[in-house]
């Protein structure tokens, strides 16, 4: 076990309330998003992240560190959220084919009929090139705009979601979210990129839909 | 390096995971290009907007319920 985990882990296990009151106070507001990000409504995400610190203190005692104590903690929550999402969307049956989705490998960023094709003047350059997003037509701190964002997240594949969560909402740095999600870096960067290139396409569009673009 | 190309390198090259001649050639497209500079900053618009989501959190309640678990847990 870690070092900083087992001086943790003990503290806990003492019944340290200092330092279960920390940890709680780090973690649930990431685990709050991306609860979220699973489960259909705030009253579910609030019971998915009580539901996980009732098991992060059941679950205590028989910890062997086999992961890191984040990496555990963020396991519970996301086996909460799956299967309540899950139970609550009702998207079971379709589980399969998203999963294949995310680790499919063509997922182009863009799509490919925004560049011209083999055939045009210049292969591979844009056809139909991205707006300059200026404010203040383009409101990008709205509450709309916000709304888009979550939502786009929400339609991604799960793991997409929970790595551009962790990344890009609460700011995490790589390495802490290959912990949490038990992920390599390298397949950590591919999720990202995937869910990143996707909520600007998601952007894109709603700005589009708001006859902001041509 | 086409557009469609430099496309997918841009998360490569934000976290700073290209290699020395990647980057060059991306930052010598990027010079060239407007619509890549403009696909760019849509880009860092949309992370910008998305760090400026509010934290979360669980009701005063909810977590002054789960120390009293942790303390009655102890008992």
């Amino acid at each position: 076990m870690d070092r900083d985990d087992g001086e943790l882990v003990e503290a806990l296990r003492r019944g340290d309330e200092a330092a279960f009151t920390r940890l709680v106070d780090e973690y649930t507001p990431a685990l709050m998003r991306l609860a979220l990000a699973h489960v259909p409504s705030r009253a579910v995400a609030e019971e998915v992240v009580g539901d996980t610190w009732l098991g992060v203190i059941k679950g205590i005692g028989g910890f062997e560190g086999r992961s890191s104590l984040r990496t555990w903690i963020f396991q519970i929550l996301l086996n909460n959220a799956r299967t309540r999402g899950e139970r609550e969307k009702r998207v079971l049956p379709f589980a399969y084919f998203r999963r294949r989705a995310e680790e499919g490998s063509a997922e182009p960023a863009v799509d490919p009929d925004r560049f011209q094709g083999r055939r045009g003047e210049q292969p591979g350059a844009w056809a139909s090139p991205p707006a300059i997003w200026s404010e203040p037509e383009y409101q990008l701190d709205s509450a709309e705009t916000r709304d888009v964002l979550l939502k786009a997240i929400a339609a991604l594949p799960p793991r997409q979601r929970d790595v551009i969560t962790l990344r890009d909402i609460q700011g995490w740095p790589a390495a802490d979210v290959c912990n949490a999600l038990d992920l390599s870096e390298t397949n950590q960067r591919v999720l990202l990129h995937r869910a990143r290139s996707k909520v600007r396409a998601a952007l894109e569009k709603h700005f589009e839909a708001s006859g902001l673009e041509s | 390096m086409a557009c469609q190309e430099l496309v997918e390198l841009v998360t490569e090259y934000l976290e700073g995971r290209l290699s020395p001649v990647d980057r060059e050639r991306f930052d010598a497209h990027i010079a060239g290009c407007d619509a890549c500079t403009a696909y760019l900053e849509q880009m860092r618009m949309t992370l910008d907007a998305l760090g400026r989501i509010p934290e979360e959190s669980i009701p005063v309640e909810a977590r002054e319920e789960l120390l009293i678990a942790f303390r009655e847990w102890r008992a």
